[in-house]
């Protein structure tokens, strides 16, 4: 009887996890392998390939484009992480004060713009900051003196990027943060205000310190997030002008299936998924250090 | 006192003000899709005068629109509701049955949190071109579904109902499976709406992965289609706009319609009880 019931148990379990096992196994666990494998061959997309060794990774360092877009996904990681965060905290601040249904209404027209597909963000953008009829050029020519084709000028391409990106991203941030002001206990602020303390006073010694650790959560998914940039910068510049754009995931599409040197993209690939583990690895860590 | 009300004041004013500009690109964008097109770029008006539905008509008949749609909605339902199965059974397993290798299949699939899909692209097109699934509806929708966080929420969840229950179910003589499907599936119907929603708006906003697996256009699906409209046409205001709003709104619905769902799922899947 007990025999039976422990089969049955086993029997049942093997069954439900089944189909997510053999999913996981056939396309997600098969590519991380296959993309270390590939990496060390000269295979072409579709094909077999030699083993070359280090090869790949070495014709990686002797390739300017390959710092190009290193130094690029950097400097778009710089433009977008700590904006994208503070000012996901400024909007929350913002919202929280407000009551009832004019919450939710300022909420939806923050939050709406993260909920678009990624080509109708950009599809948008481009009109809005077209150089002829773009609405937002009255705001260029306002502070510049000239009309500006922003995602054709190797200076203006990217910060106009992380700003389309931030636009895009940043309801998310919001949700998180206003969730964590929620958690902010009201009697906090009305024992401050009786002795006196200011709006700035307040925040500084308040709300900062306990809303840190969702600032640590938001700073370290954005980090993860924007590392990954590629859909925008392919949709609006294409990587230029003078490749003023290129990020490392467009050197996989590029190496990959562009030139059809499924070795050498997937050497690039697995840069990019080291420096995401890493990263990965480190909020695990930093995250269970304030958890405890 | 007289202050405080003042400076309330502005603050609200200054809210309502960026929440505006905020939302203005997209305002800006359904009056532009509204205008006939030769007014768009020749009068800059901020209330339209005239309804001109023209550019939809042009999105919906001379475009392939409607493939696309198609695509994207089998597709992204295809996702949903395979995720949403596959998952929910594992984290029934991993919550509920004692089997050797538990912890380590639960290891595993935490720790794949820290794998960035993108970076499988190239991998994952030679499986799904041995697979001959290169534009196909099983291509798109394979690769998209490993989702590792619906397992852990719905562990989560599973792990919080009371074990009597499943004990009580158990002595009336029904199965794991009748368990899940008859009495925790219900019992967490909530989370289970608010994990599809957000999967489906995530898999019809999906780019990178449908836009490498589709080269021909009648196997695009929305988000990667509408990126050919403008290359096929020419630069048309009015009809990018149109063509861009009518793509967004099957996720832009979903949203309005469970804003409380997506918002708890955004929450969950970050780690904050929502």
């Amino acid at each position: 009887m007990l025999m039976k019931e422990g089969r049955s148990k086993a029997l049942a379990a093997v069954l439900m996890i089944a189909p997510f096992v053999i999913t996981y196994r056939t396309v997600f666990a098969y590519p991380v392998y296959k993309m270390f494998a590939l990496s060390f061959t000269d295979a072409p997309l579709i094909g077999e390939g030699r083993w070359v060794g280090f090869d790949n990774y070495a014709k990686l360092l002797n390739q300017k484009l390959f710092f190009t877009s290193v130094w690029n996904t950097g400097y778009f990681v710089v433009l977008t992480v700590v904006p994208n965060t503070l000012i996901g905290l400024g909007l929350a601040l913002m919202v929280v004060r407000l009551k009832g249904w004019l919450q939710s209404l300022v909420l939806v027209l923050f939050f709406l713009p993260y909920i678009l597909p990624v080509s109708v963000v950009t599809q948008i953008w481009e009109w809005v900051l077209d150089q002829q009829f773009g609405i937002a050029q009255y705001l260029i020519e306002f502070f510049t003196g000239r009309r500006i084709s922003v995602f054709r000028d190797p200076i203006w391409a990217m910060p106009m990027v992380a700003l389309v990106t931030i636009w895009w991203t940043n309801g998310f941030n919001l949700l998180l943060f206003i969730a964590g002001l929620r958690n902010i206990p009201a009697d906090y602020y009305e024992a401050a205000t009786l002795d006196g303390a200011t709006r700035w006073q307040c925040f500084q010694r308040i709300t900062w310190p306990l809303i840190w650790p969702v600032t640590a959560l938001v700073l370290t998914l954005q980090l993860i997030l924007q590392l990954k940039i590629f859909d925008q910068v392919y949709l609006m510049t294409e990587g230029g002008p003078f490749n003023s754009t290129y990020v490392l995931l467009q050197l996989v599409y590029r190496e990959a299936f562009r030139l059809n040197h499924g070795g050498l993209g997937s050497a690039v690939a697995v840069f990019l998924f080291l420096i995401i583990v890493t990263v990965s690895v480190l909020q695990y860590q930093l995250l269970r250090v304030r958890g405890r | 006192m007289q202050r405080k009300t003042i400076g309330n004041i502005l603050l609200l004013a200054l809210t309502l003000c960026v929440a505006c500009m905020w939302a203005f690109p997209i305002y800006w964008a359904v009056v532009t899709s509204i205008k006939p097109e030769h007014e768009v770029v020749t009068k800059t008006t901020f209330i339209p005068d005239v309804f001109n539905f023209s550019a939809y008509y042009f999105a919906l008949f001379e475009t392939n629109l409607a493939a696309w749609y198609v695509n994207s909605l089998i597709t992204s339902i295809g996702v949903t509701i395979i995720v949403i199965l596959i998952s929910v059974m594992c984290a029934y397993a991993l919550s509920q049955i004692v089997f050797p290798g538990r912890r380590l299949l639960y290891g595993i699939i935490l720790a794949s949190f820290m794998v960035p899909s993108q970076a499988l692209v190239v991998s994952q097109f030679v499986l799904m071109y041995r697979f001959g699934l290169i534009n196909s509806w099983g291509g798109i929708i394979l690769p998209q579904l490993i989702i590792p966080v619906v397992v852990i929420v719905y562990k989560q969840f599973f792990d919080s109902v009371p074990k009597e229950l499943r004990e009580a179910a158990k002595l009336d003589g029904c199965g794991d499976f009748q368990i899940l499907f008859r009495l925790y599936l219900p019992l967490n119907w909530g989370i289970t709406t608010a994990l599809a929603i957000i999967t489906y708006i995530m898999a019809w906003n999906a780019f990178l992965w449908p836009f490498l697996v589709t080269n021909s256009e009648d196997m695009m699906t929305v988000t990667v289609g509408i990126t050919q409209v403008d290359d096929a046409f020419g630069v048309k205001y009015a009809r990018d706009m149109a063509v861009a709003i009518l793509a967004a709104m099957p996720v832009a619905l979903a949203y309005l319609l469970f804003q409380k769902r997506v918002t708890q799922a955004l929450m969950l899947s970050s780690g904050i009880k929502g």
